[in-house]
């Protein structure tokens, strides 16, 4: 594989870790990384269960390339947390035979970029053997890594795969957005007997986020196919996940200001999808956009307009829904690029008010 | 596998060294030349004279047989001490196979199944290879094994029942024809995509070795054809690097689909890839049921004392078509597959085996191919009557709890068919 270096991104990260996030409410003196939200669930429930193991690129003696799993080789092992050779078909392969043997495998991709590779055991192997087997062999086993777009690293290293993992049958993604989200829907991944897809995003691993109690305990888990809802609002719900939620925050902040109340909504999980909490929304307020990094074409964002389409909630609608999504090229290289090809508060804005002046 | 020409090399330089050593000046490469070099990726002596390896630069795999043609032991310290229950079992494991190949192959001719793949000339690998393990070994297998199902005690009924997808289908109709699997047998449901067995094999042995006083390894088989996907590569490695008790089998036989060997692969065959990756490896003859055995049984001892994963490269012919979508003579001379079916054929080796011992008689033969035939179109007739798996089983073992979702689907369907069932066949469905 080609590019595979954690630190581009540090210079953005840091200002990401300054910023203020006047919409989460605190909960906790305690502010966590999503780094070591992810790092405790794993741990946690490593400790929990003796069949759960970590196997990937660097993941064991380099603390993983993120640094996710720091600490777990010094304290699991070369048992527990495996090294492997360069070769991500090969591990995970590796992982989904032995989920069929028994174990809790998580297979980390270095990014979920170089997982294109192994694709076919993810969707014809992992996804489809409990089905194939006529019940005999579950699956239970979580690939995870960071997903969509770092920062300054191009095409091939920013991408996002929400939609295509959510297109498959058999599979449950998750896409968390903060370090609540991370830990308890991480765990969550862990504990199923279904293979589970878990894509975090590199730029939000460094920003620390408040964490109650209750998710800093032991036996945090988070449903999936809840979604939350991040921030109340009575003129128009925004729907988004992962870091899209950052700026879906961003934006209604801004919208706040001039009298323009979001309900923004944390899918929390893309596959199974929270639709019910979409409805009652949209009930309430009958404008929906959608915010997603993922390109348009047979997106996140395409799946809710269908579904609303298909249910009593489109006679809710006042206005035509709008999806904001990345644009629909190759990421570009050039930071100036780069910055339009993703969307960004402002463009939240204008599909904010572009909706509420069709009503 | 002696490295021939790189030995020779070896030699001549430390002569050539020596010749230096003894004349007055010594040049500082000489002294180099005494050295071995110690790097993290490889350690080897100096030379000076660059020399590329060839595929000749090797003797080639020899291949290990117990049998010669005519089911005649060749050195009777080789013959494996196996008792006379299990050969005839594996002989009429053999004859059963052949077969129900044939009337199968035929009801996929005739439009009765959509689909069916024949597994003759490689019996003798199956047989051999099951015998020599133990029940609770796990199988993860290609798609042309099912000898293998057959002596691990999967029926004919089942075998037939999964082609037909009716409702006593094991896999409950879910998938096409020749994808078997059984827990009850450790044998892992079968994959179409070629070769995504291997790595999966690799960690189902790797969790196996996990379980304290493991007894247990994985036997991983795989095709000529196969041994060509990443897949395969990544399985050797990590094999090799996590030290896993998996015996992987390739069963070369001469042809992917219509891409004859020679068009495959460069070099000797798929057993040269074992060595060098750092597995075990040895080639046999898998025409030859009681050197597969041999093979395996050495194999599984080493797998399972040492950690050690072992590459077995069985030589065969596919004597049949790639699959019922296939017509082999279009690529391959009737000829060649005469001779494969009839002198080298490993089910009349292995008889002629069983007959010098003084195990097996014409008379036997001849009620045991009647048999065989006959328990396979009773079967099929059977098959062919039996209702088909109940709708709800489409909607079932998508996720290991049914989803809201797909609930609400089984609702509608049931609330559809309390309505409208009289306008469907519902009689040919098995009632839930």
């Amino acid at each position: 594989m080609a590019l595979k270096s954690p630190a581009v991104a540090m210079g953005i990260l840091s200002r990401i870790t300054r910023r203020s996030f006047s919409t989460s409410k605190v909960l906790s003196s305690k502010p966590v990384t999503v780094r070591d939200a992810l790092n405790q669930a794993i741990d946690e429930e490593m400790e929990r269960d003796e069949s759960v193991f970590v196997m990937g690129e660097e993941v064991a003696q380099y603390d993983g390339a993120y640094k996710v799993t720091r600490g777990l080789w010094k304290k699991y092992g070369d048992k527990r947390v495996i090294d492997t050779p360069i070769t991500e078909m090969g591990f995970a392969g590796i992982a989904v035979g032995a989920a069929f043997a028994g174990l809790r495998p998580i297979c980390e991709f270095m990014t979920f970029n170089f997982s294109m590779q192994a694709i076919d055991h993810i969707i014809n192997s992992a996804a489809k053997t409990f089905y194939m087997s006529a019940g005999a062999v579950p699956v239970p086993i979580v690939f995870r890594g960071p997903n969509g777009a770092a920062a300054g690293v191009a095409a091939q290293h920013s991408q996002c795969f929400g939609a295509w993992f959510s297109h498959c049958p058999g599979l449950k993604v998750i896409m968390p957005y903060s370090s609540e989200d991370a830990k308890g829907l991480l765990k969550a991944a862990i504990r199923d007997p279904d293979p589970v897809v878990c894509l975090e995003n590199e730029m939000l691993y460094g920003v620390p986020f408040p964490m109650s109690d209750e998710a800093l305990s032991n036996d945090f888990v988070l449903p999936f196919g809840k979604a939350k809802v991040e921030r109340e609002g009575k003129h128009i719900t925004v729907v988004c996940a992962g870091r899209a939620t950052e700026t879906a925050l961003q934006a209604a902040n801004t919208l706040a200001g001039q009298g323009i109340e979001c309900e923004v909504i944390n899918l929390r999980s893309l596959r199974p999808l929270d639709f019910d909490t979409i409805a009652r929304s949209v009930a309430k307020t009958h404008h929906i956009v959608t915010v997603e990094q993922g390109w348009p074409s047979c997106g996140i964002g395409s799946e809710i307009c269908a579904r609303l389409m298909e249910s009593p909630s489109f006679f809710e609608l006042d206005a035509p829904a709008w999806r904001v999504t990345g644009a629909d090229v190759p990421m570009p290289y050039a930071a100036s690029l780069e910055a339009r090809a993703l969307p960004r508060p402002p463009d939240v804005l204008a599909a904010v008010s572009a909706v509420l002046s069709n009503a | 596998m002696a490295l021939k020409c790189g030995v020779r090399v070896f030699k001549l330089n430390t002569i050539r060294q020596a010749v230096r050593l003894l004349s007055t000046h010594s040049s500082p490469e000489a002294v180099q030349n005494a050295k071995v070099g110690d790097f993290p990726g490889a350690r080897a002596p100096y030379v000076t004279e660059l020399k590329f390896l060839s595929e000749a630069s090797y003797d080639p795999i020899p291949i290990y047989r117990v049998l010669d043609h005519n089911g005649q032991v060749i050195d009777g310290r080789e013959e494996p001490n196996i008792d006379k229950e299990t050969l005839l079992n594996m002989y009429k494991t053999m004859v059963q196979l052949s077969q129900m190949d044939k009337i199968m192959y035929e009801s996929q001719r005739q439009g009765r199944i959509s689909f069916y793949m024949t597994n003759y000339g490689e019996e003798g690998i199956h047989v051999g290879s099951a015998a020599a393990l133990s029940p609770s070994d796990l199988v993860f297998a290609q798609y042309r094994e099912v000898g293998v199902l057959l002596y691990r005690g999967m029926t004919v009924t089942e075998i037939v029942n999964q082609c037909y997808g009716n409702c006593e289908d094991p896999g409950r109709g879910r998938q096409m024809p020749v994808h078997y699997g059984s827990k009850q047998h450790n044998i892992v449901t079968l994959s179409s995509p070629l070769a995504t067995q291997m790595p999966q094999a690799v960690g189902a042995a790797y969790a196996l070795k996990r379980v304290p006083n493991n007894d247990r390894c994985v036997i991983c088989y795989f095709g000529d054809g196969a041994a060509s996907e990443g897949d395969a590569h990544a399985a050797f490695n990590f094999a090799a690097t996590l030290d896993c008790p998996v015996i992987m089998l390739c069963r070369n036989n001469g042809y992917a689909i219509s891409t004859p060997t020679r068009e495959q692969y460069r070099g000797d065959g798929v057993g040269a890839r074992g060595a060098p990756l750092g597995l075990r490896t040895a080639r046999v003859d898998g025409t030859d049921p009681l050197a597969v055995y041999r093979a395996v049984a050495a194999a599984r001892g080493r797998a399972l004392a040492h950690n050690q994963p072992v590459l077995i490269e069985a030589m065969a012919y596919r004597v049949g078509h790639h699959s019922t979508s296939d017509d082999s003579t279009a690529y391959r001379p009737a000829e060649e597959i005469h001779k494969w079916n009839s002198e080298e054929s490993p089910i009349r080796k292995f008889r002629q085996y069983l007959e010098q011992k003084g195990y097996w008689d014409v008379e036997s033969d001849e009620a045991l191919f009647k048999e065989a035939r006959n328990r396979v179109v009773k079967t099929m007739q059977e098959a062919e009557k039996k209702k088909l798996p109940p709708w709800k089983e489409m909607l079932e073992d998508v996720y290991y709890e049914m989803p809201p979702r797909i609930q609400k689907q089984v609702k509608q369907m049931e609330d559809h068919l309390k309505n409208y069932g009289e306008h469907y066949p519902l009689d040919k469905y098995q009632p839930e």
